[in-house]
């Protein structure tokens, strides 16, 4: 073995002391111009969709390409707002319609869930648990063309129900949930027993008031993956009116016809909701990541 | 995924609950809280996997109901087709560039945000931010400013002061460029998710173990990194590595968007999705064939994973 970690330094070693230091100074200062620099090519791809958007489309697609464009076109976003071949007011409404649905009917149905789970003695308990958790491991994406079957089947293509309604039922939500409440403190919950409250009335009076972070984690992680998906809005969003803000770009991007000023003031519309959420609630979610034990 | 602590009972809270509510009555509110929920995963999971393998079955051309039972011809023809082989062996080629690339970076990350005494929250929001954007948005961005190959992008413009020619990135299988575009999106995108979670990791490690190997003479850098910071990172590292593979496996929204054009989509780099979506959705709407597809492509993802999870020991909550 080459690692000779084992070995104590002399107590007296101040001979190499001062070139440690300045190696490791050198070493931190390094380190910092690295991650200023990634931070800046992690930013670029922002930029450009903000400094497309606000360009004129001669600009975007002139071969003498600047990095600050000439003029800034803040027109482009009445423009976008009126041109009728981007429904992008309509896209706006549903994916903004499907995400609040998606985000609360998961937290319903996922924290009841997961509350039973962890607090209400059951004999399967446990055997339910593993029937939940056993759907996390089958990637959902392999069941597309399943699901897409049953819910043509229901006749819900193009349906704000057959987008909102087979994406409630998240195991990844269940899951976190269930590890919040198993170290939920059970003198709460046994006050309120006391006190002759029922299993319903002590979760929605004591259990969820005093759990807001975990709500508020899984609701923004949800929030985001609602509002981003893009395979399962695609096979059932078909009609126009039924399209997503994502399937809506989508399809733009692939079509000849559309102005690519347009296009990209309506990628940067689309992400604007989606930013303020994620700034306000990021510590949220990192909070959630490291409870979900999903690294244990 | 994990290993979640299971058979914690809670001891001693049966003898209450069995007081004010009988045997009866718990059943009954396990299942008020816990039924919706299942309820749901039955009718929308178990039920859809269970009619694909029954449609695998059958000659079910545009039909969810077909009575024309073959057996397994579509599995026969499904791997004998090179479009489906092909789009495994694309996988394959995507996941060799992905995993090991994204799991570099976002540990880079982690690392170095880990050890900042100032700012630590401002780069971890910046290079958590992409995680915010969607596939569509950046494979936009990707593919329309900085890797367009025709006159314009940032790619070109940049490469354009060094004397490098234009290369048209995505069009071309000659080189094939186009990996590196489809890669660097889902490291843009994906690096900052992995960084939390390796965070979350270094953050569990406890600082005795460093004062301790620097006590032992430890130089801090590649000798702390190895023998301390990885070892207690395995149990990340294996979950991190587990859900790269996983999630290479769905890869379709940047594919579908960087490469698909008003006239189709391209020969090249099909991964098994966008396969699937185009013989299930697609004109044929040869939902039998792709039922069998999808029926592969999950016992492919399932030997993979469980062989993954025996060789790492999946969970290793001893480490």
């Amino acid at each position: 073995m080459t690692a000779p970690v084992k070995r104590r330094r002399p107590a007296t070693a101040p001979r190499t002391r001062s070139t440690d230091d300045a190696l490791v100074r050198a070493g931190r200062a390094l380190r910092v111009v690295l991650l200023i620099a990634l931070a800046l090519l992690f930013l670029i791809p922002f930029y450009l969709l903000v400094r497309n958007g606000l360009a004129s489309e001669d600009d975007i697609t002139s071969p003498d390409w600047t990095f600050f464009p000439a003029t800034l076109h803040w027109s482009n976003i009445s423009e976008l707002f009126d041109d009728p071949t981007v429904p992008m007011a309509r896209a706006l409404l549903n994916s903004s319609l499907i995400a609040i649905a998606t985000t609360l009917g998961t937290l319903l149905l996922a924290s009841l869930a997961g509350y039973g789970l962890a607090r209400i003695p059951y004999r399967y308990a446990d055997h339910v648990f593993y029937a939940i958790l056993g759907t996390m491991m089958v990637p959902a994406a392999v069941t597309f063309v399943p699901s897409f079957v049953l819910v043509s089947s229901l006749g819900w293509v193009s349906t704000l129900r057959g987008l909102i309604v087979p994406t409630l039922f998240s195991a990844f939500a269940c899951f976190i949930f269930r590890q919040y409440f198993l170290g939920f403190p059970r003198e709460l919950e046994d006050a309120a027993r006391v006190d002759g409250l029922g299993h319903w009335r002590t979760y929605w009076r004591v259990v969820v008031p005093n759990s807001r972070p975990v709500f508020a984690a899984v609701g923004t992680i949800v929030f985001i993956g609602a509002w981003n998906s893009f395979l399962w809005p695609l096979v059932i969003g078909q009609d126009r009116e039924a399209w997503t803000v994502q399937v809506a770009l989508a399809t733009f991007t692939t079509s000849q016809v559309i102005r690519l000023h347009v296009l990209f003031i309506a990628a940067a519309v689309s992400i604007v909701p989606l930013l303020v959420v994620f700034l306000f609630f990021q510590r949220w979610i990192v909070a959630g990541v490291e409870r979900s034990g999903i690294d244990d | 995924m994990t290993r979640a602590p299971l058979g914690d009972r809670l001891p001693g809270t049966r003898p209450r609950s069995s007081r004010l509510l009988g045997t009866q009555n718990r059943t009954l509110w396990f299942w008020i809280f816990v039924g919706p929920f299942a309820l749901g995963l039955i009718l929308f999971t178990y039920v859809p996997l269970a009619w694909s393998v029954y449609l695998s079955f059958f000659d079910a051309h545009n039909t969810v109901s077909p009575d024309d039972f073959i057996g397994f011809d579509n599995y026969a023809s499904m791997l004998r087709n090179d479009a489906f082989t092909d789009s495994l062996v694309t996988f394959a080629v995507f996941s060799a560039f992905i995993v090991p690339t994204t799991f570099v970076l976002s540990l880079a990350l982690a690392l170095m945000v880990n050890r900042l005494r100032r700012a630590q929250a401002f780069f971890r929001s910046v290079f958590f931010l992409p995680a915010a954007c969607s596939y569509v948005v950046a494979a936009m961005i990707w593919k329309l400013s900085i890797f367009n190959g025709v006159r314009f992008g940032l790619a070109n413009t940049v490469l354009g002061w060094f004397g490098v020619d234009q290369t048209a990135w995505l069009s071309t299988t000659d080189p094939p460029w186009y990996w590196l575009v489809i890669v660097t999106v889902r490291l843009w995108l994906q690096a900052g998710f992995y960084m939390i979670l390796f965070l979350a990791g270094l953050q569990r490690i406890s600082p005795t173990l460093y004062e301790a190997a620097a006590v032992d003479g430890a130089r801090p850098g590649w000798q702390v990194l190895r023998h301390i910071t990885l070892p207690q990172l395995r149990a990340t590292s294996v979950a991190v590595t587990l859900l790269l593979v996983i999630n290479a496996f769905q890869a379709f929204d940047e594919f579908y968007n960087l490469l698909s054009t008003s006239s189709g989509y391209p020969p090249h780099a099909r991964p098994p999705l966008v396969y699937l979506y185009y013989t299930a959705l697609g004109r044929e709407q040869n939902l039998g064939l792709g039922s069998a597809g999808a029926v592969l492509l999950a016992l492919i993802i399932a030997v993979v994973t469980i062989g993954q999870a025996r060789w790492f020991g999946l969970g290793g909550k001893e480490d």
